[in-house]
């Protein structure tokens, strides 16, 4: 026994376990990915941590993401898009609030993971337990009260909504295929302090052996980083603002391409943008306005109107967040204001 | 044991065995937990699965989604299976469908916050018995669309009900391939709309108390253009004279109170045989992309209507109470009622004929509607040629050709399914 435990060494008993196709682990620790107290999200070998230069806005949780491949394989780097990454692959993220019932201690609510199974890839929801030592596969998980405490000492109370696996594909979609949004080139190009030093995200996959192909980070492409204003211009950051917070559906391919209102980055036609675009489904999410983007003027603008909503049918998005983003709201106020020019005046209701 | 107490220990097991296996085949029981087995049996359905629905008021706060390929939602009646969103706190529509071949029949959506029933990209399409409504009567506050298929192919929306909605009851955008008949709309603003859809049959519908009752439009600026060949006919258009409570600046927001059919940019569109009355602007307009007063930045979009033939309709009462920016002009020159046929006139003067006239196969065609009054009103040069004469419109086009979908899934029986 011992003997073939040695010969194992690498592989099985204590390593990632993949799972490629259904059914997924009830439980998260039947993953493996992280050792020790489970709360700690100490991540097991080969599970790599990662960040984004600029990330989705989830009701100001805090996500630790983590990657994992099969031992041999790799990914595939494209400029573009996702990269082509190994069946057996498993992104995690992992949500959590600074408890405002125990002293802003941490408090894990869910752990999704997005798993590259043999029939392509899928969404697996984890919920945390009270004691913090599993998580619970949950198809339509219950929303989760949570207290939490900002570092500023304001507390808020959130009806915290934990995506089903439904909904995991109403964003994850690209032509109708699940597909992961956040390891882009772009989104990736930044330094990591991995616990082995600073390094470069694209370079490190690659030093490990995660990344085939990619280019020296100086000549890959770069999101700026939304919260940055010494990295990049305004411009800039709320394009990566909107292209990671809206253009997952709000492109060519995405769910929401029948509204012809596209937000991801390298967006060129300003009126793909919203810029002077009468809202197509909008309907009572347009709130009166006429525009999707008034240059000049954020406060005529249907985009900020629905960014700064939080009723189901006029916020946007749609699902993903229950507050508002004050920060990102603040940030494309100030884009918009910064546009030169102006929208010629559409006639009112009833001139048909 | 005594014979007697194990004979009815036997009929009680057997009892309880028959009683649950029943409840297994009848799907879904209403209760606190219909919500979640609903939705759990939509995400693990497998494709050819038939959900059954109980009969029940049956609450739901979340939005409800499916993504498998070939499945059926069914109720136990339109007024018997009711999903009530009145506390719904997420989600921007009722129900999102995204994949193939999805049935539904038998069941009513009440008060979605948004959307009632959404279908995104799907191809086959059965809709059928369902009701969308807003018990409130119309409001600002209600959902944009009731039955809303968009992006999809093969769509069947037949026996169905539309009450309410702020946009379009029963909308079908950006489709192909669709008939909507033997439905009705009320109290919507726009009741029917067909929107940048091809090959659209409505038939035997009743279309009454919405702001406009059927809308056949082409519009700039979306994915999929080019609207065109639509047939509505058999339709009962009548009494649309509902306040429109769009959302301001929306499309819907600007089609004026008092309108039975309107025809807006789309090409080869046939409206015949319908009974449209009692509309109080226009009970059948046909207008260009410019009349919306909207600027125009698409380069490839057609904004004329052409090749449109509204014949053998019978049309009465109306125009008495003209809304809208145009008929609000005109009727203090024209007096009233207004003219029931209305046509703005704007036609495209790159394919005008040496004769000043669109060639044959691109006319407005307009003939045997019995005495209904018409007018060109001239939106283009600002009212100055009025004309009422129907001469220049006395011709007829080629009938459209039936829309023919594949034969939709055969259901068991009627409602309550032939289990």
């Amino acid at each position: 026994m011992t003997l073939l435990l040695l010969l194992c060494a690498g592989c099985g008993s204590r390593g990632v376990r993949a799972h490629v196709e259904e059914p997924f682990p009830a439980k998260l620790s039947q993953w493996r990915l992280f050792t020790g107290e489970p709360a700690t999200l100490t991540p097991n070998a080969g599970v790599v941590p990662y960040d984004l230069n600029t990330p989705l806005f989830s009701d100001y949780a805090t996500k630790y993401r983590f990657v994992w491949m099969p031992a041999g394989t790799s990914a595939t780097y494209n400029g573009d898009d996702a990269f082509d990454f190994p069946v057996g692959t498993i992104f995690s993220k992992t949500f959590a609030f600074r408890d405002a019932d125990r002293g802003g201690k941490q408090r894990i609510i869910e752990t999704r993971l997005l798993v590259h199974a043999k029939s392509g890839w899928v969404g697996v929801p984890y919920v945390w337990n009270a004691a913090q030592t599993e998580a619970t596969l949950e198809v339509d998980a219950d929303p989760v009260k949570v207290n939490w405490v900002h570092p500023s000492g304001t507390r808020y109370t959130i009806d915290y909504m934990i995506p089903n696996t439904n909904q995991c594909k109403g964003c994850h979609d690209k032509s109708k295929v699940m597909v992961p949004l956040g390891p882009k080139a772009r989104n990736l190009n930044k330094d990591y302090s991995y616990a082995d030093g600073r390094a470069n995200q694209l370079a490190y996959w690659t030093k490990v052996g995660y990344l085939k192909g990619a280019p020296p980070p100086q000549d890959a492409p770069r999101l700026a980083a939304w919260d940055d204003p010494a990295s990049s211009t305004l411009d800039a950051r709320a394009r990566a603002y909107l292209e990671m917070n809206c253009g997952h559906c709000h492109n060519p391919q995405g769910p929401a391409n029948t509204t012809g209102l596209y937000l991801t980055a390298a967006q060129a036609d300003p009126m793909r943008l919203g810029l002077c675009k009468v809202p197509v489904s909008a309907g009572q999410g347009s709130g009166d306005l006429l525009f999707d983007v008034v240059q000049g003027k954020p406060e005529e603008s249907i985009l900020v109107h629905r960014m700064e909503s939080t009723t189901p049918k006029i916020m946007m998005p749609e699902l993903g967040r229950t507050m508002v983003h004050r920060e990102g709201v603040e940030l494309i106020r100030q884009w918009i204001a910064s546009m030169q020019g102006g929208c010629a005046p559409a006639k009112q209701a009833g001139s048909m | 044991m005594t014979r007697r107490h194990i004979a009815l220990l036997a009929t009680a097991l057997s009892f309880a065995i028959w009683t649950s296996c029943a409840k297994k085949e009848s799907g879904l029981a209403a209760g606190p937990e219909f919500q979640k087995e609903f939705q759990t049996a939509l995400i693990t359905a497998k494709p050819g699965a038939v959900i059954e629905l109980p009969e029940g008021q049956l609450e739901v706060d979340r939005p409800l989604s499916l993504t498998v390929d070939n499945v059926t939602i069914r109720g136990k009646g339109i007024d018997k299976t009711v999903l009530k969103f009145k506390n719904q706190k997420e989600g921007a529509a009722g129900m999102l469908v995204t994949s193939n071949g999805f049935t539904i029949e038998d069941l009513a959506f009440e008060d979605t916050k948004g959307d009632a029933l959404k279908i995104n990209g799907a191809k086959d399409v059965t809709i059928r018995r369902v009701r969308t409504e807003w018990t409130g009567g119309p409001s600002d506050k209600n959902g944009s669309y009731g039955i809303y298929p968009v992006q999809c192919t093969n769509v069947l929306i037949e026996e169905s009900v539309a009450i309410g909605a702020a946009d379009a009851g029963i909308y079908v955008g950006q489709s192909s391939n669709i008939i909507v008949r033997k439905s009705r709309a009320e109290k919507n603003v726009a009741g029917i709309e067909i929107e940048n859809s091809k090959f659209a049959d409505v038939y035997e519908n009743k279309s009454t108390g919405n702001t406009g009752g059927i809308l056949v439009f082409n519009l700039p600026d979306l994915p999929v253009k080019g609207g065109g060949h639509t047939r509505v006919f058999n339709n009962e258009v009548y009494a649309n004279n509902t306040p429109n409570f769009g959302a301001k600046g929306s499309m819907v927001a600007k089609v004026p109170t008092g309108t039975g059919v309107i025809v807006l940019a789309t090409n080869h569109v046939e409206v015949f045989k319908n009974t449209i009355k009692d509309n109080n602007t226009s009970n059948v307009s046909v207008i260009s992309y410019f009349t919306t007063g909207n600027p125009m930045n698409d380069a490839t979009y057609d904004p004329f209507p052409e090749a449109i033939y509204v014949h053998d309709n019978t049309i009465s009462g109306g125009g008495t109470d003209p809304a809208g920016a145009y008929a609000e002009q005109l009727a203090p020159k024209i007096g009233k009622p207004m003219p029931a046929i209305m046509f703005d006139g704007i036609v495209n003067p790159k394919k005008l004929t040496a004769a000043k006239r669109l060639p044959d196969d691109l006319r407005i065609c307009i003939q045997n509607n019995g005495d209904a009054s018409f007018m060109n009103y001239d939106a283009g040069g600002n009212f100055k040629h009025l004309s009422k004469d129907l001469g220049a419109y006395n011709c007829s086009l080629a009938p459209l050709e039936a829309v023919n979908l594949p034969a939709p899934p055969p259901t068991a029986g009627g409602p309550g399914g032939g289990n």
